[in-house]
């Protein structure tokens, strides 16, 4: 399964490459041509398959990168200080076990255990800067050996299915968009389809705002992975979205607004093809819609996401069905576009 | 019942009452302006108001992908001729439902620099007329301090089903314009007076050498938006925003050398953007050589629409007139005519010569 191999893969913003290997592979019988560009977005262009007059030039895009860590200093017994790429909470990183470089070398980040903890320890959250990653070294000269500053580390976790049709993994975030994009890619469409798979979207967008740029859009989608806060709360209040109420589309996030024509064709296209369907709690999030909507003299632009729980983190958890309705989704929508 | 999705049903408001048949046409103007609904990305009906006042004032009259309303007057100058580009913004905060609860209450984000301290007892509109007002959670609830999320609006539904409103609906504050004489006060003032002397502007624009693009922009609230793509598309030799800026004349107010009556003001920095000294220059040369009263702006917080179009393509000189404004982004924004009207003539008077940018 692409997903799977696409969330055990790592590539942490700004080393996106295994990533990019895998999916230049998946793509590459399905497209007319493709091409990686100066900072490594992929590029996949799939000609119109019969041209039409009014035909838009359409770009769908997901990221490659992944949150993850960045080692930046060798202590003198051996342990690494490592400072987050993307945002994670601090909270989740004690105890994980990451691979770091080329060579995957397995480290832990250390954690004092609870015997040892005061009782004022026990209510802090503990910085970043304070935590290291112990991977057996003896010196520093012996994990200068193994691991040399600026290696990236990502989360170690295996993917895997849970319960009935949801599975776990690292990076879902957007590992999840890219499989969908894959999917996408290997149909015809009446109109020139460019497939733009990402980087260092989670350090500021960086690469769909070159992508952008070079493409020159007239109507963009965003595929993603996004916030689920759907466990009961004591107070009633949005979810952002629920896992198994099909794909989140986003009505405005903090990065943009979303076109409402491009919306509104989503909604009557899901309905029409009794594809379940949710809105993503507005202003939460953004997404590379934010740079794209604003290349050059702006592009209409619009983001679907499948639900995913505990994102940001070591391990989250989707549904497969919220993904394939994904895919139905826009597989049903994008032979309806026409320029706006 | 309008949702997120739906056709657009929007409120058409009635500016035939007796009170605004007596306004002089240009306050007549603004409270139209002032009163129509547009949060940032729902600038439908206000664009199509804005249309309409310029109809037969412009050569071209087009909207960019994103919805920027662009007029371009053509200059009297032989080509090639200089572009110049005034915007100002036609979006207003607003609030958004992020979530509607079990008995009918929607929760919501700001669009916008919106604060709760402002919410309490005003008042919100929808796009399809309905009407909320803001309560907040009386448990735990702090005498001063509101925050956001404690928030929600109550239009009067009796559970979720009966809700006339749904997530992703977007509302703006709901309040008449007022006649105060010399001042005036209403919603969105920030930056429908803007958008007033751009249309001022071009009606009184008669031989400016140059070619005037007057861009009413979208999603300035949101993070100058509009501006950003406009700009790249008219790609100005000349950037100037008019919008409305702070005033330090108010009781205990912060130190601001900005008053509301004593003239636009021409800006000199703001959080965003340094203007151009030689925009700057031009501006202030112009008000004093025809006498137009001015001030010269250093605004702490904020920005304009100037500071993307200063950054467009390989950059723009750039700067900004700016209209006095007390009580910035609440229901009852306060401006003087005054100030209005000499903006005006700076605008014109300032378009009528060379520019020469060295």
């Amino acid at each position: 399964m692409l997903l799977e191999q696409l969330s055990n893969a790592r590539g942490v913003s700004g080393n996106e490459a295994p990533v990019r290997d895998l999916l230049i592979e998946a793509i590459k019988a399905h497209v007319s041509e493709y091409r990686v560009d100066h900072i490594g977005n992929l590029i996949a262009h799939k000609k119109a398959r019969s041209a039409r007059k009014s035909a838009p030039k359409v770009m769908l895009a997901a990221h490659m990168d992944e949150v993850g860590l960045i080692i930046v200093h060798h202590e003198s017994n051996g342990h690494l200080r490592f400072r987050v790429v993307g945002s994670i909470d601090p909270r989740v990183l004690l105890s994980k076990v990451v691979l770091i470089g080329k060579d995957k070398i397995p480290g832990v980040i250390g954690v004092k255990p609870i015997h040892l903890l005061k009782k004022k320890e026990r209510d802090q959250v503990i910085d970043v800067e304070a935590m290291t990653i112990d991977i057996g070294a003896k010196s520093k000269e012996d994990a200068q050996g193994a691991v040399k500053i600026g290696d990236y580390a990502a989360f170690a976790t295996e993917f895997g299915a849970v319960g009935d049709g949801l599975v776990k993994g690292k990076a879902l975030d957007d590992r999840t968009g890219c499989a969908a994009l894959v999917e996408i890619l290997k149909r015809d469409y009446p109109f020139d389809l460019y497939g733009v798979f990402t980087v260092q979207e989670e350090v500021g967008l960086r690469g769909a705002r070159v992508a952008a740029y070079a493409i020159e859009p007239d109507v963009a989608f965003v595929l993603e992975s996004t916030v689920c806060d759907d466990s009961p709360k004591k107070k009633d209040v949005s979810p952002t979205t629920r896992l198994g109420d099909g794909p989140a589309i986003t009505l405005a996030d903090r990065s943009f607004i979303s076109d409402r024509r491009l919306v509104h064709l989503l909604v009557e296209t899901a309905k029409e093809n009794r594809i379940p369907f949710q809105f993503k709690q507005p202003m939460i999030g953004g997404t590379d819609a934010g740079r794209i909507h604003l290349t050059k003299e702006g592009v209409p632009s619009a983001a679907v996401a499948v639900p995913t729980r505990y994102i940001h983190s070591p391990v989250s958890l989707l549904s497969l069905h919220d993904y394939q309705n994904m895919v139905a989704l826009m597989t049903k929508t994008l032979p309806k576009l026409t320029k706006l | 019942m309008a949702t997120a999705t739906q056709g657009a049903h929007f409120p058409s408001f009635d500016n035939s009452s007796e009170h605004s048949k007596n306004l002089p046409p240009l306050k007549a103007l603004i409270k139209k302006l002032t009163e129509t609904y547009g949060p940032s990305g729902h600038e439908q009906v206000i664009r199509e108001v804005i249309r309409d006042e310029i109809k037969g004032l412009a050569d071209e009259i087009r909207v960019d992908a994103l919805g920027n309303l662009i007029a371009r007057k053509k200059g009297t100058g032989a080509t090639p001729r200089k572009k110049v580009m005034l915007a100002a913004h036609m979006d207003e905060i607003g609030v958004m439902v992020t979530h509607v609860d079990e008995k009918g209450f929607a929760r919501f984000a700001p669009i916008g620099g919106v604060f709760p301290l402002h919410l309490i007892g005003n008042r919100c509109l929808f796009a399809n007329g309905v009407i909320g007002t803001f309560g907040r959670e009386k448990k735990d609830a702090s005498r001063t301090e509101i925050e956001m999320d404690k928030v929600f609006i109550d239009v009067g539904a009796h559970d979720a089903k009966d809700a006339p409103v749904s997530v992703g609906d977007a509302a703006c504050f709901w309040r008449d314009f007022v006649d105060l004489g010399d001042r005036m006060m209403a919603k969105a003032m920030d930056d429908r007076i803007g958008c007033a002397v751009l249309i001022e502007t071009l009606r009184q624009l008669k031989k400016s050498p140059h070619d005037v693009y007057f861009v009413f922009t979208v999603q300035e609230e949101v993070g100058v938006r509009g501006a950003t793509t406009s700009a790249y598309g008219v790609q100005p030799d000349l950037a100037l925003a008019v919008d409305v800026t702070d005033t330090g004349d108010t009781p205990e107010s912060t130190t601001m050398a900005v008053g509301i009556g004593k003239g636009p003001a021409i800006k000199v920095k703001d959080s965003g953007m340094l203007a151009h000294p030689a925009v700057k220059k031009l501006l202030v040369d112009t008000a004093v050589g025809l006498k137009i009263p001015y001030q010269l702006e250093v605004l702490t917080g904020g920005s304009t629409d100037a500071m993307a179009m200063q950054v467009t393509r390989e950059g723009v000189p750039a700067g900004c007139v700016s209209i006095p404004e007390r009580y910035v982004h609440t229901p009852s924004e306060m401006v003087d005519l005054n100030d209005v009207q000499n903006a005006v003539k700076l605008l014109v008077n300032t378009l009528n010569k060379p520019l020469k940018f060295d």
